[in-house]
């Protein structure tokens, strides 16, 4: 029930691409009691620091942990007769947006609704017709000079739904992409409290990556961490998709592979899965994951990147629906996957490792290097 | 008069699609019976309640309100668990994807979701009902089956609320027209017999307010409607915004299902007039209203149909402005009572 809670704090609330001071002011919240340092950076991003707790030696390595906060959203492109005219901030569907209720962010938050012509007065060819923007409105049900003196060009325009819990602890709402995984960094932060960890590990909920992964950029460069892990949202199985490419609910988080993925981090985060007994499915990303990692990933000189994803059915829509067990897994495998970070570690490609090898014969000194003798 | 809003926030809240008025009527009975002489449901579940007059007119009056909307119900299910629909009453099926619905008498969240947009094939064409599911959380076909049985009704999940002057909700058509009739009921006594009558399965055919025209055999038929107003920004010119918001109260002359006799057109308009109230005449030939099924009852009924007016009916979510909904309730008010002091039963 706890995870519900928790998912239902963030998924709520507001916090369009751009326009995330609500939604950060409620994960600082959660995460500052957590946290050894916090702080929002110029772009917006929240970055919470957990000192290693383990001893070590030199200066602590750093992991770097993202998941975005912002959300898509509307944006108000005009006001007519008292009826706003409105354009898509992010990957807005056009096919889901009729007869949806909606918080205009005006001079104060106003209730309003993307009105519906009814069956009525179309035209059977218009019927199934999913309108263009310049068709589409919202309806504020409040006199012409009160909408101007409320809402101007430019106003920010979010969703209005609240969690609804769903059979088998799944839950549908607006944002759970990516809200379910801010909420399963909230749950690592927690678990890592209680876990003892070598390296600095620095939480961030990143800002705009609707809109291009701009958070996610710029943190990367301020944290400018040794390895970074994302968490984001992947496709579910649902009852109209089941290619390739899906997920089913319930089996647990996604790890990725491809070229945004180290491959040394995949294998740590399959044997993290494998020792914390977190079901997991390898996702295989064969160009941009579209997550924050695919920014992070050349951040500065080149930041090695794994990806962990949580199964979401109808994504971009208000009725995304998440299984709470695999937010859930997901804090734990990342907790798991930072705890086994030895002091000294460093993520290396294989070939490397062999070049050293062959121009350095082993001695007894180099095998006693744990990060070594994984390889 | 002061209750319109409150009566109309449990009755829009309310789930009732055609065929399954219970609950709609769960939220009407208390409130009337202390008032009413009569109140009992016919077989077809039209809730009928009697008001004796005051005996100066021999007049017998019925006012119809529908307590049906329009939503959808279960046909089958999915291996996966989700449950197959199809729309009961005339909804666009461009606007289910991305909805919160409640599902069954236990009102079960539910949602209906489509392909995520960065997998789908193609974003301009809406699809068809039978392309849908609703998503309960069931693991399989068997869970489903249970959870929500072939037949189990599905409403909109909206909650009323109000914003200024305007009310938004689900089913405004026709519990706007429910709300008037219990304020109608609510009031001042009669000098004729009123029945009221909370019809069904109006938005499959005007089928309740049928049969009970049959059993009542009035003198008139007054029919109070939630009906929709267009009148929205459009690229073209717009000649039929059909009603507007902020006109008054909406009278028919002609729609689909029937025409309005001259002299009980001329009476609302005069009432209108004579009580200083805004009044709109509905543009013809759109929609059908409980009228078309009282007005061909045994020999035939003089009927005519008094509407708030609301956008986006038939969708998620319409919205009525408060004042409107009490114009509407005043030229009701007097429009019936005055039917007492004019003849109007000879065709002029």
């Amino acid at each position: 029930m706890k995870t519900q809670q928790l998912l239902q704090t963030l998924a709520d609330a507001p916090g369009p691409a751009g326009r995330e001071g609500t939604i950060c002011d409620i994960v600082m919240d959660l995460w500052r009691p957590l946290a050894d340092d916090i702080h929002v950076d110029a772009m917006g991003n929240l970055i919470a620091l957990q000192q290693g707790t383990l001893p070590g030696t030199g200066d602590r390595r750093a992991v770097m942990a993202a998941a975005h906060m912002d959300e898509i959203g509307l944006i108000v492109t005009g006001i007519e007769r008292g009826f706003l005219r409105i354009h898509a901030l992010g990957g807005v569907d056009r096919r889901v947006l009729l007869g949806l209720e909606v918080r205009v962010h005006g001079r104060s938050d106003l209730p309003g609704i993307i009105g519906s012509r009814p069956p009525h007065v179309l035209p059977a060819s218009e019927r199934r017709k999913v309108l263009p923007w310049h068709e589409l409105f919202v309806d504020l049900g409040l006199p012409e000079d009160e909408v101007k003196r409320l809402v101007r060009v430019g106003d920010y325009i979010t969703v209005h739904q609240t969690v609804a819990a769903l059979k088998n602890g799944r839950a549908a709402g607006k944002a759970m992409d990516n809200r379910a995984c801010v909420a399963a960094l909230t749950l690592t932060l927690e678990a890592l409290r209680h876990r003892a960890h070598a390296w600095n590990f620095y939480a961030v909920a990143t800002v705009q990556e609707e809109v291009g992964g701009k958070g996610a950029i710029t943190s990367a460069y301020g944290v400018a961490p040794d390895l970074a892990v994302a968490l984001d949202v992947t496709f579910a199985t649902q009852h109209n998709d089941s290619d390739p490419g899906v997920f089913e609910l319930g089996k647990g988080p996604t790890i990725g592979v491809g070229p945004n993925c180290h491959p040394q981090i995949v294998t740590r985060l399959n044997e993290a899965a494998a020792a914390d007994e977190v079901p997991t499915t390898i996702e295989p990303l064969p160009g941009s994951s579209g997550t924050d990692a695919w920014g992070i990933q050349v951040a500065r000189e080149g930041i090695p990147c794994g990806l962990i994803s949580v199964p979401v059915r109808y994504m971009h829509q208000p009725v995304e629906v998440v299984e709470l067990k695999d937010i859930e897994r997901t804090g734990r495998l990342l907790a798991g996957f930072v705890a086994r970070l030895e002091s000294d570690y460093t993520p290396r490609w294989e070939d490397a490792v062999e070049a050293d090898a062959e121009e350095r014969p082993p001695s007894a000194e180099d095998s006693a290097d744990p990060a070594e003798a994984r390889t | 008069m002061s209750n319109l809003i409150t009566h109309l926030e449990a009755l829009s809240n309310a789930p009732g699609i055609s065929g399954d008025e219970i609950e709609v009527r769960r939220v009407i009975r208390p409130l009337i019976k202390d008032t009413v002489d009569d109140l009992r449901v016919d077989p077809m579940g039209n809730l009928i309640a009697y008001r004796a007059g005051t005996g100066s007119s021999p007049l017998r009056v019925l006012v119809t309100a529908h307590m049906d909307e329009v939503g959808l119900m279960v046909i089958g299910h999915h291996g996966d668990g989700s449950l197959k629909i199809d729309t009961v009453g005339g909804i666009a099926a461009r606007l289910l994807p991305g909805l919160s619905v409640r599902v069954g008498k236990k009102s079960l969240p539910g949602v209906i979701g489509l392909q995520a947009i960065h997998r789908a094939d193609g974003l301009e064409k809406a699809p068809n009902t039978s392309q849908l599911a609703v998503d309960i959380g069931a693991k399989s076909k068997d869970e489903a089956e249970r959870l929500a049985p072939v037949g189990t009704s599905i409403v909109f999940a909206t909650r009323f609320q109000t914003i200024g002057n305007s009310c938004l909700g689900k089913a405004f058509d026709d519990r706007a027209g429910c709300a008037i009739l219990i304020d109608l009921l609510l009031g001042e006594r009669f000098p004729f017999d009123v029945y009221g009558v909370f019809t069904v399965q109006e938005e499959v055919g005007l089928r309740g307010a049928r049969v009970a025209a049959y059993t009542v055999e009035p003198d008139f038929g007054i029919t109070l409607e939630g009906t929709l107003a267009d009148d929205l920004p459009k690229e073209e010119a717009d000649v039929s915004p059909t009603t507007e918001l902020d006109k008054g109260p909406a009278i028919t002359v002609m729609d689909r299902s029937y025409i309005t006799p001259p002299r009980l057109l001329r009476h609302f308009v005069r009432m209108a007039e004579a009580e200083g109230l805004p009044f709109q005449l509905k543009q013809p030939g759109i929609g059908g209203t409980d009228s078309g099924g009282v007005h061909r009852a045994k020999a035939g009924v003089p009927a005519i149909t008094v509407a708030v007016p609301c956008r986006y009916i038939h969708s998620p979510v319409s919205l009525l402005r408060q004042s409107d909904l009490t114009a509407t309730a005043l030229l009701v008010n007097a429009g019936v009572r005055q039917l007492a002091t004019q003849d109007l039963r000879t065709m002029k």
